[in-house]
C-alpha cells in the first residue's frame, strides 16, 4: 500500500506563491498609497472634511453629495489621492482570480475535469463580481 | 544577536503602523493643511467639528490592531469584531463598516492563505467546491444587505452577532472526527487528504454528509455577503462537525476558503462605492500587525479567559447593534 500524500499538490503550491507575493505587494501599495494620500501630497477628489462628515451618512447620500463614482469609475481618478488607493484595493481583489487561472488549467491538463469546471465557474462568478455589470448603481 | 524571522516581522510591522501615524500626525499638524480643512469644514458644515479629520484613522489605527490580538487569541477572524464594534462605536455607517470588515477578512486570509496551502492544512480539494458555492451567494448577501433598509440589516446583524456568541460557548469541535464511510459525492470529488503533526504523525481524512454540508454553505454564504463578517465561525463547525473534516484542517481551509467567498462579496460593496479608503485602509493594516503579535503572544495568554471576553463583547456589541436596529 502507498503512504499517503502529505505535500500539497502543485497546483496547490503555485495557488500558495501567487497569493504570497500579491498579496504582500498590495499591502505595500497600499500603504505608500495611503501615505500619499493622507500626508496631502496627492490632493484628494472628496476633501478630509467631507470624507468625515459623510461616512457616518448611507452610501447613497456620501456618493451622490461628493459625486462620487461607482463600479470601476475610480480607475479614471487615479491622480488623486485618494483614488490611488483603490489600486492595492483591486490587487487584493483581483488576486484570487489570478491565482485561480493556472490551477484551472493545470486541472484541464491533468483531465481532472470536475474540479477543472468547479475552478472556471468560479474564475467567471469571481469576473461578474468584480465586474460591477450586475446590480449597479448604489441604492 | 540574531533575529528570527517572525520578529524581524512584528517589528518591520509595528514600523509601518508607526510611519502611517506619524504621517496622520504630521498631516494633522500642518498648518496649511489644517487651516484649509478647516475652512472646507466650516463650508460644508457650518459647524467645528469635534475631532481633526486625522484623529479618527489614528484611533481606528490602534483599535484595530487590539482587535486583531484579542481575535487570535480568541481564535476567532477579524471581521466578527470589527463589524459590530466598529459600527458600534465608531461615526461611520454600517455601508462603510461592512465594505471594510470585507477587506479586513480578505486580507487576512490572504496572507494566512500560502502557510496554510503549502503545509496542506487548507485542502484546495476541500475548499475549492465549497468556495464556489460560498461565493456565488455571498453575492446574493452582499446585495440583500445593501437593498435592505439600515435598521432591517441592524437587527439581523444583532441576532447574527448574539448568535454567534452562543454558537462559540456551546459548540464543542472535535480534533478528529471518525470518518468510517466516505459518501458517494465525496468520494466522486475525490475530497481527501492528508497532513503531517508536529510530531511526525500522518493524519489521514475524508469527508462524510458532503451534500449537507455545501448546501449549508449556501446560508453561510449569504451572511458573509449580506454582514461582511467573514464566515470563520460558520465554517469550521460545518466543515469539522458536519463534514468530518479534522480540526486542522476545517481551521485552514476555512480561513482560506474566506480569501475566495469575501472577494466576491468585497467586489460587490467596492463596486458600490462602500469602501472609503480613509478608514479602510487603518483597519486593515491594524489588524494585520495586532494579528502578527497576538500569534507571538498566544504561547503566554490564556486563551480560555480571553474567549470569554470575546463572547461578552460579542453579546453586548450584537445587543447594541440590534438596540440600534430597533430604535432604542
Amino acid at each position: 500500500m502507498n503512504a499517503p500524500q502529505t505535500n500539497a499538490s502543485a497546483e496547490q503550491v503555485t495557488y500558495a506563491n501567487i497569493l504570497f507575493y500579491g498579496c504582500w505587494s498590495g499591502l505595500a501599495l497600499m500603504l505608500v498609497t495611503y501615505i500619499l494620500y493622507v500626508s496631502g501630497i496627492m490632493e484628494p477628489y472628496v476633501s478630509m472634511e467631507l470624507v468625515t462628515k459623510f461616512w457616518s451618512m448611507p452610501v447613497h447620500e456620501y456618493l451622490v453629495e461628493n459625486n462620487v463614482p461607482i463600479g470601476w469609475g475610480w480607475a479614471t481618478l487615479l491622480t488623486k489621492g485618494d483614488f490611488l488607493n483603490f489600486l492595492g484595493i483591486a490587487l487584493l481583489g483581483g488576486l484570487t482570480i489570478v491565482a485561480y487561472i493556472p490551477v484551472t488549467i493545470a486541472y484541464f491538463k491533468k483531465k481532472d475535469f470536475k474540479f477543472a469546471l468547479i475552478a472556471l465557474l468560479e474564475v467567471i462568478v469571481l469576473c461578474v463580481a468584480a465586474s460591477g455589470l450586475i446590480g449597479g448603481g448604489a441604492h | 544577536m540574531k533575529l528570527n524571522t517572525t520578529w524581524m516581522r512584528i517589528l518591520g510591522g509595528a514600523g509601518l503602523a508607526l510611519l502611517l501615524l506619524v504621517t496622520l500626525a504630521w498631516a494633522g499638524n500642518n498648518t496649511e493643511l489644517a487651516g484649509e480643512a478647516a475652512k472646507q469644514m466650516a463650508e460644508a458644515t457650518g459647524a467645528p467639528s469635534t475631532l481633526p479629520w486625522w484623529a479618527w484613522p489614528c484611533i481606528l489605527l490602534v483599535f484595530c490592531f487590539i482587535l486583531g490580538i484579542i481575535a487570535v487569541l480568541a481564535g476567532v477572524g477579524g471581521g466578527v469584531l470589527y463589524v459590530p464594534l466598529v459600527s458600534g462605536f465608531f461615526p461611520f455607517h454600517l455601508d462603510f463598516v461592512r465594505g471594510a470588515g470585507l477587506l479586513v477578512a480578505l486580507a487576512g486570509a490572504l496572507a494566512a492563505g500560502p502557510g496554510l496551502l503549502k503545509r496542506n492544512l487548507a485542502s484546495l480539494r476541500l475548499a475549492l467546491p465549497v468556495a464556489l458555492i460560498a461565493s456565488s451567494c455571498a453575492i446574493v448577501g452582499a446585495f440583500l444587505g445593501l437593498a435592505l433598509p439600515g435598521n432591517v440589516v441592524q437587527i439581523c446583524l444583532g441576532g447574527t452577532i448574539m448568535g454567534i456568541a452562543i454558537l462559540l460557548l456551546t459548540s464543542k469541535n472535535t480534533a478528529r472526527p471518525v470518518v468510517t464511510k466516505q459518501d458517494a459525492l465525496g468520494l466522486a470529488l475525490g475530497i481527501n487528504g492528508a497532513y503531517m503533526e508536529a510530531n511526525g504523525e500522518i493524519v489521514e481524512w475524508k469527508t462524510h454528509r458532503t451534500l449537507p454540508g455545501l448546501l449549508l454553505f449556501i446560508i453561510i454564504g449569504i451572511m458573509a455577503g449580506m454582514f461582511g463578517l467573514g464566515a470563520g465561525w460558520a465554517n469550521v463547525p460545518v466543515l469539522n462537525l458536519l463534514m468530518g473534516a479534522p480540526l486542522k484542517v476545517a481551521v485552514g481551509t476555512s480561513k482560506f476558503l474566506l480569501s475566495i467567498t469575501d472577494t466576491s462579496a468585497a467586489w460587490v460593496y467596492l463596486n458600490r462605492g462602500c469602501v472609503i479608503p480613509l478608514m479602510a485602509i487603518p483597519s486593515i493594516v491594524g489588524l494585520m500587525m495586532g494579528s502578527f503579535v497576538g500569534v507571538r503572544l498566544l504561547a503566554k495568554a490564556k486563551p480560555a479567559f480571553i474567549r470569554y471576553m470575546v463572547i461578552g463583547v460579542l453579546l453586548f456589541a450584537g445587543g447594541k447593534a440590534l438596540a440600534k436596529g430597533l430604535g432604542f
